[in-house]
Formats: structure tokens, sequence, C-alpha cells
């Protein structure tokens, strides 16, 4: 009877969690490999074919888009790592009592808005008419209006400003978990700033690294509005090209067989990216 | 089953796989008494702590409590309340709300329950704490109100499972004292588990000693300390010398014993498994063996040994010496009179075979 | 490196320098974004000309309309909040019980399921809301064409916004609550049927309570990032726009202060919500 009990619990717990799996992640995505597959002959007839990733081969306009948009996500991952560590390491180790709270809850603010929101006001200071432009004019540094916005640096700009939220954070986590002593023996022991930053706070801090490199890089990847609202018109983004299959074209097939390689393209990152530093995914997210 | 009898259990059995945690422990406590079971960890003593307070079921014998029958009783329908090792006080309420829990449980009306609370805070020395949060007391009150919120359900029995782990020792020895008191005065029926004698011993009213799932001896403290039933028993209750030799033989309730380097001692039989010719040990109290000159009283046995060097600890200050390779703890005078005993100068230790025990080499 | 460790005076300037500039940077867009809500010119950009409310009451009357009389944007953002009402609902109850079924529960296959679990997060939002629409709005479609079955509820539209939402949502507050449940002793439980509570009263007695902080926190999270989300959204919403996607839309037209007054709201409640729920669990 009691096994009965426990049984009935289990199936209890279980059901939403499978109910939820099961129709809003694994089914869907199956659908969506199932879709990219299938040829549109005419209006109602379908047949089955690889179309639409010869498509993506053939056009090198797909495939440049496809393989700037992974370059770029992963140079904005570094660039983004680069730039919050030290940040952590401040929060986490040098900064005391209620400023470290302060500073910490800090980091956090630019997260109180959208990515929308914070895209716009990187337009407002980049654009031609922005701020930065008025300043340098004021300044007297240039004659004209200077034009900021619509480039690669813009986007990385605003990428890397989107992403250090999910950097800061998993990194101060595991910062702040490790023993000082452990930095101290590594002086005391004779190294010097370089070696003990690489030999031990690189390889303590290695899951919070992963974790956060992990969330910026699928966010980055994945992001639309930033490369979409900042970028020229020569730096188009492969999120784009899906929501344009799909919106615009209304060519589901093609725009699924796109989805289907950019979560490809993640999956596989993610998983090197976990081989190569020697986590899993369960110690790094869960 | 004895009429007064609060806890009765019979042929109590806990398996997990093929090793039985419990084994055929079968115990009966009368009614207020103070019962600690005692062993080192990993005994199944709290195996047997669990199986009573029901979050656990044997898989063999039951358990009887007031003479009714509590196999298939779930945990929160027993008369029995427990004492968490790390106690268990709930973080998100107050003192007085962990207190009234179990009455809440009982629908008790709110005024009855503010009484009750106010009245067993007074009772354990901690008056108006109710609005405190458990995590603003020290270690010895948190144990307290451990203690307040089981004590104000009237429980028939009260299981305590190590409590005073976590205490340092200055406050252990202190509780210690107190929950003897608090037992006393509240006449609940305490059973107390715990791998630290000196706790059982001061308490208990009845000891038993706990060792692979079965209990080798229950008995008052001062029994267990004078009459091991056991060899185990002998060297875990107290601090004990033990030596070993050949049984030479047996008369009158005692026991010769040619130990290895030839010398011939006495002490009392306590097993019946010794034979001639057989492996024997023999155990003695280091305050048992008296550092003796030349002279002997009668009857005495004596050894010698040598000095290996003395450990002062105020009362319990002793000399560690050597005899036969193996190392000899003697108590020393408590008034300073022993002489001064350098390194590896030869003593006599001498004793009266009444107080040394003899097992046969294979007892249990 | 670390305090204990002395450092070059140089060195501390330098990286205060870093902080400083740092700081600047989060800071800035928000700033500008929340300075320009209220500056007395049609378009959000220097030179200042002067305070003024305009652009959240502004009636219409001479050519400016606020936000306040904005009928798009204000029922952009009461689709907004309905949807993260749904959506933190389903969250937060997901929440719960994947998290007691991942840290109470024993059962064969939990490896798998939980790493099951962390799969939204490593999937590109768009594409969530791509197979969605792909699997239920192509069902939809199937069934009008075949049957002339005409199923709503998968269409783009409200439902699947919030369903695609939750896709992604539910991992997050499963992983907030789950944390919280990882560090309560479950030995609190035992101890309430010691004193006398059944399973379930024990459940509510001291496990939820012991939980209710975590939960406020998701719940926060979760209606802030659905609130805030556009990826997942934008493929899955039909007619009623929610407010990032409607926001979009006005920014394509080209930007007007209205937008800042809108993002310095949605700044204002996010601070507002994140307090209280900060508020609540220091307490």
């Amino acid at each position: 009877m009691k096994s009965s009990v426990s049984r009935l619990s289990l199936w209890l717990l279980l059901t939403p969690f499978l109910l939820w799996i099961v129709l809003l992640v694994l089914l869907p995505h199956l659908q969506m490999l199932r879709v990219s597959f299938q040829v549109r002959e005419s209006w109602d007839t379908i047949a089955w074919g690889i179309e639409q990733y010869q498509n993506f081969f053939t056009e090198s306009y797909y495939w440049r888009t496809f393989v700037r948009t992974g370059v770029m996500s992963l140079f904005t991952t570094f660039l983004t790592l680069i730039i919050a560590f030290p940040i952590a390491w401040y929060i986490a180790r040098l900064a005391r009592g209620r400023s470290k709270g302060i500073l910490f809850l800090a980091c956090l603010i630019p997260f109180w808005a959208s990515e929308l929101v914070r895209t716009y006001g990187w337009m407002i200071l980049l654009r031609e008419s922005g701020l930065f432009s008025s300043w340098l004019q004021a300044l007297g540094w240039v004659d004209g209006p200077v034009e900021m916005l619509y480039n690669d640096v813009a986007v990385i700009i605003g990428l890397v400003y989107n992403g250090l939220l999910f950097m800061v954070v998993p990194l101060v986590t595991t910062l702040d978990g490790m023993d000082e002593n452990l930095v101290e023996a590594g002086y005391d022991l004779g190294g010097g700033h370089g070696t003990v930053l690489r030999e031990i706070v690189v390889p303590w801090a290695m899951p919070g690294i992963v974790s956060g490199c992990i969330v910026v890089f699928m966010l980055t990847l994945g992001s639309y509005l930033t490369p979409v609202l900042m970028g020229g018109k020569d730096s188009a983004w492969f999120t784009e090209q899906i929501f344009t299959q799909f919106i615009t074209r209304f060519n589901w097939e093609q725009g699924a067989a796109l989805g289907v390689l950019l979560l490809v393209l993640s999956s596989v990152i993610v998983w090197l990216g976990l081989k190569i530093s020697g986590q899993s995914l369960r110690k790094v997210m869960g | 089953m004895g009429m007064d009898s609060d806890l009765f259990c019979e042929g109590l059995v806990r398996r997990f796989g093929t090793n039985a945690a419990v084994d055929h422990v079968s115990l009966d406590v009368p009614s207020g008494t103070f019962f600690s079971i005692l062993g080192p960890s990993g005994c199944g003593k709290t195996t047997l702590l669990r199986l009573l307070a029901g979050f656990d079921k044997p898989d063999e014998g039951d358990i009887h409590i007031r003479g009714q029958r509590m196999n298939d009783v779930p945990p929160n329908r027993r008369p029995v309340n427990m004492v968490f090792q790390h106690l268990a006080l709930f973080p998100t309420m107050t003192v007085g709300d962990n207190i009234g829990y179990g009455l809440k449980r009982r629908k008790m009306p709110l005024a009855e329950r503010r009484k009750r609370i106010a009245r067993v805070l007074e009772q354990v020395g901690l008056p108006d704490l109710e609005h405190r949060n458990p995590q603003e007391l020290s270690g010895g009150q948190r144990q307290r109100v451990a203690l307040a919120r089981c004590l104000v359900l009237e429980p028939t029995l009260l299981l305590l499972d190590e409590p005073l782990g976590a205490l340092d020792l200055k406050l252990r020895e202190q509780m210690k004292v107190e929950l003897k008191h608090l037992q006393k005065q509240f006449g609940t029926t305490f059973v107390y588990i715990t791998h630290d004698q000196s706790e059982a011993m001061v308490m208990s009213d009845q000891v038993a000693v706990m060792r692979d799932g079965r209990f080798d001896q229950v008995a008052p403290p001062e029994e267990l300390y004078r009459e091991p039933a056991t060899p185990f028993v002998a060297g875990f209750v107290g601090d004990n010398n033990r030596l070993s030799g050949e049984l030479v033989s047996v008369r009158d309730n005692l026991a010769d014993i040619r130990l290895d380097d030839g010398v011939l001692v006495q002490g009392r039989v306590a097993s019946d498994d010794l034979q001639a010719g057989h492996r024997a040990e023999l155990y003695i109290r280091p305050e048992s063996l008296v550092l003796s000159g030349d002279a002997l009283s009668a009857g005495f046995s004596s050894m010698q040994a040598k000095v290996r060097t003395t450990l002062f600890d105020g009362a319990n200050s002793r000399v560690e010496a050597e005899s036969c390779g193996q190392p000899v703890y003697a108590r020393l005078p408590q008034d300073g009179s022993a002489p001064r005993l350098p390194a590896d100068s030869s003593i006599r230790l001498a004793w009266n075979p009444a107080l040394a025990r003899v097992f046969g080499a294979d007892s249990p | 490196m670390i305090r204990s460790v002395p450092r070059s005076r140089l060195f501390d300037s330098l990286y205060l320098a870093y902080l400083v500039a740092f700081f600047v940077y989060l800071a800035l867009p928000l700033l500008v974004t929340a300075v320009f809500a209220f500056n007395d010119a049609p378009f959000p950009s220097l030179p200042w000309k002067g305070f003024t409310l305009d652009w959240y009451f502004a009636d219409g009357s001479e050519g400016r309309t606020g936000l306040f009389h904005d009928d798009g944007l204000l029922t952009a953002l009461w689709v907004s909040a309905k949807i993260a009402f749904w959506v933190t609902l389903v969250s937060v109850a997901l929440g719960c019980v994947n998290a007691v079924l991942f840290e109470r529960v024993q059962f064969r296959g939990k490896e798998f399921l939980y790493l099951l679990m962390l799969l939204p997060l490593v999937i590109p939002g768009v594409i969530l809301g791509v197979s969605i629409l792909v699997f239920y709005s192509g069902m939809a479609n199937d069934m009008s064409a075949a049957w002339g079955i005409e199923l709503d509820l998968f269409r783009p539209g409200m439902p699947l916004v919030v369903m695609g939402q939750v896709t992604f949502i539910a991992t997050l507050s499963t992983l907030v609550i789950a944390a919280r449940l990882r560090k309560f002793d479950p030995q609190l439980e035992e101890a309430a049927l010691n004193l006398g509570a059944t399973p379930l009263v024990a459940w509510f007695t001291v496990t939820l309570p012991w939980l209710l902080p975590s939960i406020f926190g998701a719940a926060a999270m979760a209606f802030l990032m659905s609130f805030e989300n556009f990826n997942t959204t934008v493929m899955l919403t039909g007619s009623d726009t929610p407010l990032t996607v409607a926001l979009f839309n006005r920014l394509r037209e080209g930007s007007t202060p209205v937008l800042n007054a809108v993002a310095l709201l949605l700044m204002v409640g996010s601070a507002l919500l994140a307090l209280l729920v900060m508020g609540r669990s220091s307490r």
C-alpha cells in the first residue's frame, strides 16, 4: 500500500513536468525538424527533401551571415568575460560590507529595463543626432555630426551590455565562495599575480565562467533587437533571417531549416565549451 | 511485559539489504526513568530511535508504548516526541510558535496555548522568549526550546537523539546535569541515545550498550562500570587496561593468568568460556592499580612495568607505563603523594583481584 | 589582488578608474533614456529644451499625445500585464512541483529528466518561439484544412505567447525554488510529524513557509522576464500586441519621447517590484 501511494505521488509530480517538456519543448522541436525537411511542391502537396538545407549552402548570404553571427557571438562572449571578471572580483573579494551589496545591485540595475529599452538608450547616445555626436561637436573635436550607430562596433557594444549581468552574477557567486586562504597560500608559496590568477583563481571560478559564458553566448546568438536596431545594412544577424522567413515571406519550411541550423550551432558550441572546460551542464546551470 | 512499562519492545529487527542495523533488540523501560542507549557511531542506535518514533518500520518484532502496539501507528499519532540531533527548530516560526506547534495540531484554543507555552518556557528556564526567533538564541537556549516543544505535549516517551553533540564542552557538561533535573521534574520517560559514555553514565537510570545492532548489556551505570558483561563493554565504558595472557586455572571465582612475560596474576571470572590453557584477557581500571613499593597487601596481584611518561590532568593524573609491550595506565594519587617517576624507571603495579575482570579471549 | 596582499598605488587607482568607467557604461543608456522622457522637444536628442510632463499627460490637443492618452500603448501594456500574469502563475506552480520532484523524490532516470529540464536554457529564444509556432499553428492549419475544425487557441495570439514564454521561464523558476528547497532540512518535516502534524499539514506549515521567499522571488522574476521578452513573443503574437512588440513597431517608425516615457515607466515598475521582493526576503 505504501509503495502504491508513493507511486501515485510520483506520477502526480511527474505529470506537469512531462506535459511541459513534451508539449512545449520536445514535440515542437521535433515538428520543426520535420517541417525543415518538407518541400512544398504546390499549395497542398508536400514532398520530403533537403532543398531548404541546400539553399542554405548554395546561397552565400545565408551561410555568411551564419558564420558571422557565430563568430561575433563568440567574440562578444569573450569580451564580456574580460570586462566582467575584474568587476566580479572587486565585488566578491575587495568590496566590504554595504558597498559590496550596493555594487552588486548596481550591476543588476540595467536589467530592470528590457533589451528594447537598453538598445533604445544606446541609439539615443550613438546616432548621428545623438548625445556623443553632440558632445564631440561641443568639445570642438569634430566638425559635423558623427554617425556611430549602424556598424559592428555599435552592435558589439550593445550585445556586451546585454550580456554583462549574466556574466557578473555567476562569477560573483563562485568567487564569493572561494577561500581567501587559497590565494594567500598561492602567494605564500612564491606565486606571482599571473600564476595565482591562472593556477588558483581561474580554475576555482571555472564553473561560474562556463555558466556565464554559456548564458551570454546563447543570449547573444539568439538576440534580435540589438543587431537589427544597432547594426548597419550589411551587418545582418542570423535570427533576422529566421524572422524574415516566418514573418515576411511565410516560408516556414526555409525558416524551420534555418532554425534547426541555429540550434545545431548553439548546441555544438555549448557542448564544445563544456567539453573543453571539463564541466557538465548540470554543474554549471543547476 | 511489565505493567508499568512505558516502552516495551521485543525482537526488533530492521534490515538494510542483508545488513541488520537493528538485530533482535528487546527492551523494557519502566515509567519515569531515564534510559540511555550507548554505542559507537554506526551501531544502529539512530535506526532504533527512528523505529520508536515511527519514521521507519521494523521488519520484525513489536513496539508497545503503555501496552499499546505501535507498529502500524503513524509518527504523528504516537504519544512519542523527539528532540532531534540538530534540534530541527522551525526557522520560519518564533519560539512561541515552535512550542505551540504540537498544541495547535491538537486544536487547543489560543488562550490555553499561550498559557501552556508561557508555563513550559518558565519550567525550562527561558521565560519571556516567546517572540524571539530560534536563530537569535544561544546553543543552550535552543536546546531548551527543543525540549520545551516536546515536553509541552506531555508525551509518554521523550526520545533524544544526541542533542548535546553540537554544544561546546563546557555547555555540554552543564546541560547534562540540567537534562537530568528536567527529567526528574517532569517525570517523563526519556530514551536518550548517545555515543558519549559520560553523558549516558551521568544522566541515566539504565544504560543499554549497543554494538552491531544488538545490546551487549543493559544495566544501571554503576553496574555497567563495575561489572561489565562483555570485553566490549569493559573497553567502551570508562578507561580500562587490558592485559592478555594464558589462563592457568580457575578457582573460587578467581582466575589465574600467566601474562606474556611469565608473571602470574589474578582477576575475577567474568565470562563462562574460560578454559585452562586458552588465551584470556584481564581488564583492570587505572584507578584500581596502585603503585606499590616492596610492601604488597595480602592477596594482591602485581606486575613490573617501565615508566614511559606521566600525564598530569588534575584529579585524573595518570602514569603511562609499559608491560609486555603494551601500554598500561595507572591513576596517580590525587593528593600529589606519588613519588617522582622518571622515564624508563621501573615500577610495580598492584591490584585487588576482586576489581579485575577476566574474559576468555574469544568472548563476544 | 586580495585585501591581504599589498597592491601598488597605481594599480589601485587604475582599478578604481575601471570600476567607475564600468558603472558609467552601465548607467548611461538608462539615464539618458530616462532624462529625455522629460525634454520639451519632439525628438529625444540634444539640445535640452526644458522640462515637460507632456510625454506622459498631453492629450493630443496640441499635436502631442502623452503615454496616458495613447490608447495603442496602453492596450499593449494591458496585454503584456495579462500575459505576464498567466506566465507567472503557470511558471511558479510548475517550478514548485518540479523543485519537489527533483529535490525530494528518488526515481529512475532523474538525471536525464533534470537535463531535459535545463534544455530550454540552451535553446535560443527565437527557436523556442519558432518551434511552438510551427507545431501549434501548423496543427491548427492542418485541422482547419482537413476537417474544418478551427483551433483558434493555437493560432498566434495570447495563449501561444504564454506557452512560449512558460517554456523557458518555468526552467528559471524551477532553479530558483529548487535551490531554496535544497537548503531545507528534511528533518524539520519529521519534527512536524513527530509533533502531531499529518504529512499534508507538515508541508503547509513547515516546508511552504520556508519556500515562500523563493516563490516570491521566482514570481517577480517570471513577471519581469515575461514583460520584457521580445524574441519568443514576437513569433507568437497575434493581433493583440504586447508592449515590447508595440514599442518595437513604434521605434521602427521613428523615435519619440513617448517611448522614453514608457521606458522610464517600465524601469520604475521593475525597480519597485525588485525592491518589494528584496524587502520581503530580507525580513
